[in-house]
């Protein structure tokens, strides 16, 4: 018997809070809980208390927009970061710093580099009209080392003083640097995981397939765009926070499903929490791991998610 | 005479690869209970799709009621036209009840709450078909008749006039064959339900349905009631092999023996 949806949200609810005090009294120094209201660690409280909220916002994106393409490609392995969606973003969003483009408006060029990639790879894996589930996850990990040569390329031959570091734009990070760009990207990931939320009944009669999700009434190939803009759209806003983080929207879905069942209606929203504690939680790994370095948290994520994708990847191929 | 729910003209389409359905016409008549038979890819897919607007027509027209179906939007359409398929790969294991109230989609708008009729429509399909007391378990831990069963009951949801099929029967042991077609012919008969059906078997197609229509390549080779369409010629001229037609001595129907080789002489 799975989950009822309120059951799960009040205890995921719970965990999350939970882990934001953790995640606050927590890091490269401890603060006691007694010091929480002194003066002195008000600087490092406020931060924290950021990437707690980025952690929030990213891990809520990045889960539905996994759900959502594991969705329409009936395929449990689909994941922007495994797509080139996530690198595809990263190019536009370097290529707009290179040119000096207002931060604002990053994450529109992200969205123009993230759609081309999606381009990219729906062609190289359509053969004869039809999509496989191997050559897409081939040709979106190819496209995805490509485009991330790409980034690599144009941050070390640009000698830009605005980019940040290689290892940022590959491997992510939750740290705050522009609070205008966080509260845009805020913005649009809450209205696309809205939107994402209002099309779950769309979604559950997709991932029985396309033609059975128009005899049920749903224009497939009109939501079917419509849903790989949005997610487009969450997942380039997401890359100009936190750079390319892996694998949380394979995981945290995978999970979730076996948790409360495949209902959109019930698998969106508690999938959003449920990846914003594992985000708060990889955050506060890779800064308590080795103070003072922080390590990347895609690090710490692909470390997590790498075991999963394999298990799934057997499970679809013993399936076929 | 009744009326008319499907009234086919000059019917042409397919895919880009090419035209698989070619120039059909044919009526339905509303409670009527057909099926369309023929051999492997003689077309018979390609016609439901083309009949529940998954693919566009290249030519000629659909009536539903007497409206061209390509100005009627797609959910208004699927109020009135269900689909069951023959095998639906289950990518994600849904429960009984979230599959079947899927079937409630046509009638509500994005993110409303099933109200008491929806409900009701739900649970009604559920005991119609004899699957209300599955309807917590997943998709996956349910029989091949049962889940059969429980997508008749997701089309008998969505409160429909006419119900397509294709190939209801394909996965199943005679058994559970003969339980869907008694069940579709119940509904058939009590709930006025116009039947629209692929087939395989040409005994089943003979002994339920009223109208049968004979697909050759694309082409309606003959159609019409069961004794006017399963005679030896037809069939041998469309399958390509020897049969025998005798009548079912029950209901005086065709019934179509098969013929191996090393009998002909
Ligand atoms: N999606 C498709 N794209 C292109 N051709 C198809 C497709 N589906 C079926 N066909 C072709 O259409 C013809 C008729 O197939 P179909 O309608 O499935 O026949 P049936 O259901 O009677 O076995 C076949 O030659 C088949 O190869
Ligand atoms: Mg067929």
């Amino acid at each position: 018997m799975k989950l009822h949806l309120k059951t799960s949200l009040t205890i995921l609810f719970s965990v999350l809070i939970l882990s934001f005090i953790i995640a606050i009294l927590k890091g490269s120094v401890d603060i006691l809980a007694k010091d929480l209201l002194l003066k002195e660690s008000r600087t490092i409280l406020v931060l924290r208390i950021l990437r707690v909220f980025t952690a929030i916002v990213v891990g809520s994106g990045l889960s539905v927009s996994g759900i959502v393409l594991q969705s329409i490609m009936k395929n449990p392995l689909a994941d922007p970061y495994l797509l080139g969606t996530s690198s595809g973003a990263g190019v536009g969003a370097v290529i707009a710093t290179v040119l000096c483009i207002s931060s604002i408006y990053l994450p529109f060029a992200a969205f123009i580099g993230a759609i081309i990639s999606v381009i990219i790879v729906y062609s190289l894996a359509k053969q004869n009209n039809k999509i496989n589930t191997q050559s897409l996850i081939l040709s979106g990990v190819i496209v995805s080392i490509a485009l991330s040569a790409i980034t690599v390329f144009i941050i070390s031959t640009s000698g830009s003083e605005t980019l940040h570091s290689v290892s940022w734009w590959l491997w992510g990070s939750l740290q705050v640097y522009d609070f205008g760009l966080l509260a845009v990207v805020t913005a649009i990931v809450l209205t696309g995981v809205i939107s994402v939320y209002i099309f779950s009944q769309d979604l559950n009669a997709l991932s029985l397939g396309d033609e059975d999700a128009v005899h049920l009434g749903v224009d497939a190939d009109k939501v079917k765009r419509i849903l790989i803009i949005i997610v487009s759209l969450i997942v380039s806003s997401i890359v100009c926070v936190s750079g390319t983080i892996g694998f949380v929207g394979l995981i945290i879905p995978h999970l979730m499903r076996f948790i409360v069942g495949p209902n959109h209606r019930i698998l969106i929203p508690t999938s959003c929490i449920a990846a914003s504690i594992f985000m708060v939680i990889c955050d506060l790994l890779s800064r308590i791991i080795m103070p003072p370095l922080e390590i990347p948290i895609g690090v710490i994520t692909a470390v997590l998610g790498a075991p999963v994708f394999i298990i799934l990847l057997r499970k679809s191929q013993t399936v076929r | 005479m009744n009326k008319e729910s499907f009234l086919i003209k000059n019917l042409s389409g397919g895919y880009q690869s090419g035209l698989i359905i070619k120039d059909i016409s044919f009526a339905v008549r509303e409670g009527g209970f057909t099926s369309v038979i023929g051999p492997n890819g003689s077309g018979k897919t390609t016609l439901l799709r083309i009949l529940s607007k998954v693919l566009q027509p290249r030519d000629g027209t659909i009536l539903l009621e007497s409206e061209d179906i390509s100005k009627i939007c797609l959910k208004d359409f699927c109020k009135k036209v269900a689909f069951v398929s023959s095998d639906i790969a289950v990518n994600f294991p849904f429960s009984v009840w979230e599959i079947v109230s899927m079937g409630r989609i046509p009638h509500l708008k994005r993110m409303q709450q099933e109200k008491k009729e929806d409900l009701a429509a739900i649970n009604a399909a559920l005991v119609m078909t004899d699957t209300a007391h599955l309807k917590d378990k997943s998709l996956d831990e349910i029989s091949a008749g049962e889940k059969q069963r429980v997508f008749i009951a997701r089309a008998l949801a969505q409160e429909p006039q006419i119900v397509l099929l294709d190939e209801p029967t394909s996965h199943l042991d005679i058994g559970h064959q003969i339980h869907i077609l008694d069940l579709l012919t119940k509904l058939n008969r009590e709930k006025k339900l116009t039947i629209i059906m692929a087939l395989h078997d040409l005994n089943l197609a003979s002994q339920y349905c009223d109208q049968i229509i004979l697909l050759d390549n694309g082409k309606i080779f003959k159609s019409g009631p069961p004794e006017e369409v399963l005679t030896y010629q037809n069939i041998e001229n469309v399958y390509r092999t020897t049969v025998v037609v005798k009548e079912n001595p029950l209901n005086s129907k065709p019934y179509v023996v098969l013929v191996p080789s090393d009998c002909k002489k």
